[in-house]
């Protein structure tokens, strides 16, 4: 078999032993041919790696080089501090609510998101009336400019004049204090980002579902297992690889979560007390409020580290998760580990 | 594949590399420089602002027809914070547009790169208020802004909420009322909220701002030295501010969306007003009619906002760009802004065209806005020194007090935050 696959060398060594011929020397044409075979698909795969070391590899070394010193953006120019910068880092109270803010937000958005998110994917499955509507439907607020999406929740989650408050005061309820209180300026942040993944993350999950064999549910349905066991034994453990994408995808849209408090008050600063000051906002603020891009840099290696430590988290967690199943459903361990009984 | 697919495929690849590289380049610099020598050869000129400096079309349209050879392209950005940073991102780079607007606020952090800006002519120097044209030169002696406005302060008054409040109403008994210091101004705002239940003041903060803009040395000193938390002036503002305006005020600060909602709604009677909030005042509220401006201000006269046009020194058309500043920062243009959009004129010469004493606005009751405005111009008597520092310890103090204003610190704890902050500076 594999002896047709070999592609067959331009000069071959039956050639060779004829002393009366001199060694064939390769034609231009022929040395092409060659190179093709071993420098082309590196040439064709090279725009990306051109453009990532243009626009993702070098600001990456440059901020690294940036975060050592003091730096002036106008002059381009700096001197060396060291660790100093990091270490103002370290010491700022100010970065600690802040890693506490982005967490608390990640967390009130993406467990919420994703329980919303696969009952929503978990209807669309079902046989309903003009599908393609409701799946479009689900997508629409992704479609939504972000800013656009903050300037409404912001108006509606308005201290004084919001209409969530407006509604609870006429309820007879007392007005939650959203720009005050670091929990429920959270809540009100964690529901815009549900407002525009929700729908988004429902759709790559259906995509998942749809692709659970229906033999599985038929076999279910003859077995007397109901619509919940079903979801509880099929769907979800089917899900599970497409669960961890859309945890990694969110952990990192969490961790650098940035419009959505950035448009939660008309200053952008985070609040004064630092109630929902994000990392990638203090960051934006050190940056261009201040224009103190040494610290920024710093900043901005530090999350890099802190998103570094927790995809690597996921991918062993992922590892762990996927390993055994090999990804598709409960059908094949559950058939190994009887393998392994008789 | 055979050699000619091959070398097409190289083209190919390196056109894209090219383009990538190409495009990449653009991004950061990008754009050539060619000066045009000849003086009457076309030129497309560059104007940036942001708000309302009142640069209308026509106005623009009137210097075109003057100088027959410009163009000029109006860019405006939304607010003052998104041309800061888009020219700070740009400064001594290229990209900035041939004149660009300046605020006041951050004004100082441009003074650090007045190198890097073209100087103002001898024939315009003079034309400004002293303190204003102080403000926009260097070490070197070297004038780099084109003054525009300036922004002295007077109070609004809702008129039909002072005289259900039982206080006088009439433009010049509320100037009388208010005359004197800032314990009296909270002692009126103490009547108020006793005679209604409502706060008198619309936010805390900005009663911070009027107190410290009659302050000569705020945070910094002239050498650098950092006095803010030992300068006994702030911390009695703080206190004043904190005992005083945060009981009395609707709201903490200025700009949010509720805050904008509530000038229509009566929440509160009163608002101290540069010459530029009238034009935010009237167009939060179009529908109510008992708005009034009142000639007086407490602790005297006191200066909030202004902003300056300037010519970065490596612009493309540099001459015509300071000519085209030269005109829009004249006199005459200055009357026709503020009849426009409230500019108070930081020119002088403007301040005393009959075009702007004599003008008025119907939305505050017809009142004399030219003349109350010169006069709160001429009761200035601290230009308060700002670094380029300014505004990092100001947005530090005005937390501190919207802190204690939320509820969430109290008065020390809040203080000692600031204090805290401001040596992790």
């Amino acid at each position: 078999m594999t002896s047709t696959v070999t592609r067959p060398t331009t000069s071959g060594p039956a050639d060779r032993p004829t002393p009366e011929r001199a060694p064939r020397v390769l034609s231009f044409g022929q040395k092409l041919s060659r190179w093709d075979v071993k420098v082309s698909p590196y040439l064709y795969i090279s725009p990306f790696f051109i453009l990532f070391a243009i626009v993702g590899l070098f600001p990456i070394v440059f901020t690294a080089i940036i975060s050592f010193q003091e730096w002036d953006l106008v002059r381009n120019s700096g001197t060396f501090v060291g660790l100093d910068q990091y270490i103002w880092i370290l010491n700022d109270p100010k970065f600690w609510t802040a890693l506490r803010n982005t967490f608390s937000i990640f967390l009130l958005s993406t467990i919420p998101q994703l329980l919303l998110a696969i009952f929503i994917a978990a209807m669309l499955d079902r046989n309903i009336r003009a599908k393609t509507f409701w799946r479009m439907s689900v997508l629409l607020p992704y479609v939504m400019a972000p800013v656009a999406v903050a300037l409404i929740f912001s108006n509606m989650f308005g201290d004084n004049h919001g209409l969530v408050n407006n509604i609870l005061s006429n309820i007879g309820l007392e007005p939650i204090p959203w720009h005050k209180d670091p929990f429920w300026s959270h809540v009100a942040i964690a529901t815009m980002v549900n407002f525009r993944w929700t729908g988004y993350n429902a759709l790559i999950l259906l995509a998942a579902m749809q692709a659970v064999p229906r033999e599985y549910y038929e076999a279910a349905t003859v077995d007397g297992a109901n619509a919940f066991r079903q979801f509880i034994s099929i769907t979800l453990p089917s899900l599970r690889p497409t669960l961890i994408f859309v945890v990694i995808t969110s952990t990192i849209g969490g961790l650098q979560i940035f419009d959505e408090p950035r448009m939660f008050d008309n200053t952008g600063q985070g609040g004064a007390a630092q109630q929902w000051l994000t990392i990638t906002l203090y960051l934006y603020n050190i940056g261009w409020g201040e224009f103190n891009f040494g610290r920024a840099a710093a900043l901005a290696w530090i999350l890099f580290i802190i998103i570094l430590v927790i995809g690597l988290l996921n991918l062993l967690i992922t590892r762990r998760l996927v390993r055994d199943d090999g990804g598709r459903g409960v059908v094949r361990p559950r058939r190994r580990r009887k393998g392994v009984q008789s | 594949m055979n050699s000619r697919a091959f070398r097409k495929a190289t083209v190919a690849v390196a056109a894209l590399s090219a383009t990538a590289i190409a495009l990449a380049g653009c991004a950061t610099g990008g754009g050539s420089g060619d000066a045009s020598a000849d003086p009457d050869g076309e030129i497309t000129l560059t104007l940036a602002t942001f708000n309302n400096f009142g640069y209308t079309d026509e106005l623009l349209q009137e210097y075109m027809d003057e100088n027959p050879n410009v163009k000029i392209v109006h860019n405006k950005a939304a607010e003052s914070g998104d041309a800061r940073a888009n020219y700070f991102q740009k400064l001594g780079k290229e990209g900035l547009a041939d004149v660009e607007a300046v605020e006041i606020d951050w004004f100082a952090e441009a003074m650090q790169y007045s190198d890097l800006l073209a100087e103002v002519p001898d024939s315009a120097k003079g034309r400004w208020l002293d303190w204003k044209e102080a403000g926009a030169t260097d070490a070197d002696g070297r004038l780099v802004g084109f003054g525009t406005d300036i922004g002295p302060q007077a109070i609004c008054y809702r008129a039909d909420l002072f005289e259900a409040a039982g206080l006088p109403s009439t433009p010049d008994e509320v100037a009388t009322l208010f005359d004197g210091d800032w314990d009296n101004f909270f002692d009126i705002a103490d009547q108020y909220k006793a005679a209604t239940g409502k706060p008198m003041i619309d936010a805390a903060n900005s009663v911070l701002q009027g107190i410290v803009n009659q302050m000569e040395y705020t945070y910094t000193e002239p050498d650098g030295t950092v006095i803010a938390t030992e300068n006994p002036e702030i911390e009695d503002a703080y206190n004043l501010v904190v005992e005083r305006a945060v009981p009395n005020s609707a709201y903490s600060g200025q700009w949010s969306d509720d805050w904008n909602a509530s000038m229509a709604n009566g929440e509160f009677a009163t608002m101290l007003c540069p010459g530029w909030m009238l034009g935010i005042i009237s167009g939060n509220a179009p529908d109510v009619s008992g708005w009034e401006v009142a000639n007086v201000f407490p602790g005297g006269g006191a200066n909030w906002g202004g902003s300056y046009l300037t010519v970065p020194a490596n612009g493309k058309n540099v001459d015509a760009a300071l000519a085209l500043a030269d005109w829009l920062t004249a006199p005459e243009q200055q009357a026709k802004t503020f009849i426009e959009a409230g500019q108070f004129p930081s020119a002088i010469e403007a301040q005393s065209d009959p075009a702007v004493t004599d003008s008025t606005n119907e939305f505050f009751n017809n009142a004399p806005t030219g003349q109350i405005f010169a006069e709160r111009s001429e009761a200035i008597t601290v230009t308060p020194f700002k670094d380029a520092n300014y505004f990092k310890y100001h947005d530090a103090l005005q937390n501190a007090v919207n802190r204690v204003f939320d509820g969430t610190e109290d008065q020390t704890t809040s203080w000692n935050t600031w204090v805290a902050e401001v040596e992790a500076f």
